[in-house]
């Protein structure tokens, strides 16, 4: 109802291409019209991906941002999830916790740094508990959620059949919260790759955080500084996409219908 | 099918003439209705009746002005309809209530143009009619089913519009409330003689309420018949007459009626 | 009347069996429902005696003390004394009071979060409202945003600093990046899932553009606007103590870098976190009141 007609099929090619282009053109000529020195322009960003490229160092600092994700965010995944469930699944329980998580939670991660290096000292072990301080609550929240919305319904149902209280966590509850816990992983996810960069411009020396703050105090390079921003962006949408996919899987799909 | 013809001495309020729909999705073009012609006399009831799919409520969407059709045209009044109108309501099943407005909120929603004194005057007098004193500040999401499909119907009237669609209004409620609420909307008809246009696939539901029932084809679909319903209000669904009547639609449709 | 007595789960049964009642069954449903609605039963059930309220209230706060002691324990216990006791966080709070700081910092912090989050939700949300309006303006602007979202804010310091200088523009900018683009994508996504029926609703009933926008897709947005906004000044409270700790020499980002640096105050570092903590929190229970207002409330997921 709102646009009348669906869009066609070149459309959806169309408008997406011209307003990308309209935007690096508005980018271009706004360097060239304030006669910057300093700010790149697309083409000199081009240059510059080229140039980290033909390096080599590109490959190690993903690698490295990646693998600090990888591991922070999937510690925050085996601690969370189990601890979410248990707190949603005994009301009780997360009445007592509830209130030290309401605390800790507005906590930036970026805060944890002087007490991360304490424990962990400058490096990848300091910068992985950031990480995963910053997955692990949101993963536990959604957990919690998930786990205390499910219907009464299905859980009578279940108990219905003869289940085993472990048995209804495992072939009940935890199937129908998953939908929600999905969503939180997501999320999770994406802040995983938010305060990785941050964590790496201060904590350690290596990944794409410290590409950007590297290349801008060691000579003002920020051609190299927007470049590793626009990697960041497209590492982080490709994360973002891969996650929605399991989304789209059959069986925890149904919690989605309305969302598309 | 040759259009059905009024009689002289009612004016034809509502006139369909070869109108065909055909939907385009994805280079598919799937037709949905075809050559469909009809007249609707003024002050009519008139029942669009057919399996669930069929292109029912997609007619009416047409006739509201929500759609237009791919051929054909559809003229109110003698005015071709180009877009939805205050003078003709549609009603949705209780889905189309706002929640975020209270009872009174919702039935003065089209009445924004009035001055307050005469909105506060309508709005007491259609909160009465459709028996929703005492819930005038509730949300809907407190209110049951039934209640959010009067509100609706009463949201309507409260425009005083000419003319009312209504697509499968009941069709979310249980049995009990709608019998209820189908006394209630020929309580409300015959108080106030609008031309009611109304869709369902529940035979006995047509039978009962309509003057007209027209019986719709499955997809794409066409006038398979018109079936006049001549028998006075207040409708006796014991009496030959009505039996006789609903088990030729039942055949029509090509149901046994016996399970 | 009896209805007190049913839990909140049980609201189908006790229509099933109004539904046998046959006529009396709206008189039923209205009694019923004029109390004020089935929801409200459940509160019922949770206003116990006041001795047990006490008690609830005390099991959380019996634990939070568990853990200071367990933390005041585990740092007196070891020989290296660098991280600071719960007694010396509460020290080093005092400290803050007293040389003025406190609030200092308290208030440049908020100042900075106030300006970039008012700012971006100014601009981002009507602006998410148009683009959400039309199928294809959405999918023109939409790998722009998919491309900047995933960037976190705190990339852009050196941009920051090369437009704003040292200073209190830069962090609110930092601070307006981080919330704009979620709250963009919040007022499309609302836009995009309004129940095609009320836009329906409202044109039928003659609304013209403006009236439409106004009466029909602004109140359908609000509910899911408002976590929207409250997920995002989360955002912009993580945002701005990161920013404060590269880019500005004030706020309580600041007090925890500075700290650390200058003479290792690790009372001092907690103390700041604390406070972070505590606000944040504040920032948050003030956001979910709005939540509360009663033609806020309601949700799709109703039908």
């Amino acid at each position: 109802m709102k646009s009348l007609a669906e869009p066609k099929k070149w459309e959806r090619y169309f408008w997406p291409i011209l307003v990308s282009a309209l935007f690096l053109a508005l980018w271009h000529y706004s360097v060239i019209w304030t006669a910057t020195r300093i700010f790149p322009s697309p083409l000199d960003v081009e240059r510059g991906m080229a140039e980290l490229l033909r390096e080599n160092v590109l490959w190690g600092d993903i690698a490295d941002s990646l693998r600090r994700v990888a591991i922070g965010f999937g510690a925050a995944v085996v601690l969370g999830i189990p601890l979410g469930l248990t707190f949603g699944w005994y009301p009780p329980v997360n009445q007592v916790v509830n209130p030290t998580m309401q605390i800790l939670r507005p906590i930036s991660p970026i805060a944890w740094i002087p007490v991360s290096i304490i424990f962990f000292g400058v490096g990848d072990d300091a910068a992985i508990f950031l990480i995963f301080l910053g997955a692990f609550f949101p993963i536990v929240v959604a957990c919690v959620d998930g786990v205390s919305n499910v219907p009464s319904v299905s859980r009578r149902a279940g108990r219905n059949f003869g289940l085993a209280p472990w048995q209804l966590l495992a072939k009940v509850v935890f199937p129908a919260a998953l939908p929600q816990i999905i969503v939180g992983l997501r999320i999770a996810l994406g802040i995983a790759w938010l305060v990785v960069v941050a964590a790496e411009m201060i904590a350690v020396e290596s990944g794409l955080g410290y590409l950007i703050i590297d290349s801008r105090n060691s000579g003002k390079r920020y051609d190299l500084v927007v470049a590793a921003m626009l990697l960041i962006g497209l590492i982080g949408l490709t994360l973002d996409l891969g996650f929605r996919r399991l989304e789209r899987i059959k069986s925890v799909r149904w919690g989605f219908r309305n969302e598309s | 099918m040759e259009p059905f013809v009024t009689p002289a001495a009612v004016d034809t309020k509502l006139r369909v003439e070869h109108v065909n729909i055909v939907f385009d999705r994805d280079g598919k073009s799937t037709p949905v209705l075809n050559d469909i012609s009809l007249e609707v006399g003024d002050g009519e009831f008139v029942c669009l009746l057919g399996p669930s799919g069929c292109g029912k409520s997609t007619l009416l969407s047409t006739m509201a002005g929500f759609l237009s059709p791919t051929s054909g045209e559809i003229k109110i009044d003698g005015e071709a309809v180009r877009g939805p109108d205050p003078r003709r309501i549609f009603v949705f099943q209780e889905r189309g209530v706002f929640p975020w407005l209270t009872v009174e909120g919702n039935i003065g929603f089209g009445l924004f143009k009035l001055p307050r004194a005469e909105r506060e005057r309508r709005i007491a007098y259609y909160v009465k009619m459709v028996g929703l004193e005492g819930f005038e500040r509730t949300y809907p999401p407190e209110l049951s089913g039934g209640m959010k499909q009067r509100l609706e119907v009463a949201r309507a009237l409260a425009v005083n519009p000419d003319m009312l669609f209504l697509d499968e209004p009941f069709g979310a409620l249980d049995s009990i409330t709608r019998l209820i609420m189908r006394g209630e909307l020929l309580r409300i008809w015959e108080a106030e003689r609008k031309t009611v246009i109304f869709v369902t696939h529940d035979i006995d539901e047509a039978v009962q309420l309509a003057d007209r029932v027209v019986v719709m084809s499955a997809r794409p679909a066409t006038i398979q018949q018109i079936v006049n319903i001549d028998i006075p209000h207040p409708r006796d669904i014991s009496s030959p007459r009505y039996l006789e009547l609903r088990d030729g639609i039942f055949k029509q449709i090509g149901l046994a009626h016996k399970l | 009347m009896k209805q007190a007595g049913f839990a909140a789960g049980d609201k189908v049964h006790t229509y099933k069996y109004l539904a046998i009642c046959g006529k009396d069954y709206l008189r039923y449903t209205s009694a019923l429902l004029n109390r004020p609605s089935l929801t409200n039963i459940k509160i019922l059930d949770a206003n116990r005696p006041s001795v047990l309220n006490l008690f609830v209230w005390l099991r959380p706060v019996a634990f939070i003390g568990v853990l200071l002691s367990v933390w005041q324990i585990a740092i007196s216990r070891h020989t290296v004394h660098l991280l600071p006791t719960p007694v010396e966080v509460v020290g080093g709070i005092a400290d803050l009071v007293q040389h003025g700081l406190l609030l200092k910092y308290v208030v440049a912090s908020l100042f900075r979060v106030t300006w970039g989050y008012v700012l971006a939700v100014v601009l981002a949300v009507p602006l998410g409202l148009a683009i959400g309006w039309s199928r294809r303006v959405e999918m023109a602007f939409n790998p722009v945003i998919q491309i900047l979202r995933p960037i976190s804010p705190l990339a852009w310091i050196p941009i920051a600093i090369l437009w704003f200088g040292v200073g209190d523009l830069a962090a609110v900018f930092l601070i307006f990046l981080g919330c704009f683009l979620p709250l963009l994508l919040t007022a499309i996504n609302a836009v995009q899932s309004i129940p095609a029926v009320y836009i329906d609703v409202g044109r039928n009933f003659g609304l013209r553009r403006v009236d439409l926008v106004y009466r029909v897709l602004y109140p359908a947005v609000v509910p899911q606007l408002i976590v929207g906004l409250r997920i995002t000044l989360g955002i912009a409270w993580l945002v701005v103590v990161a920013a404060e700790m590269i880019a500005v020499n004030s706020g309580l980002g600041f007090l925890i870098i500075d700290a650390r640096n200058a003479g290792n105050r690790y009372d001092l570092v907690v103390a700041g976190m604390v406070l972070i903590g505590i606000i944040g929190l504040l920032l948050d229970l003030g956001i979910r009141s709005l939540e509360r207002v009663k033609s806020f409330r309601w949700s799709y997921s109703e039908d």
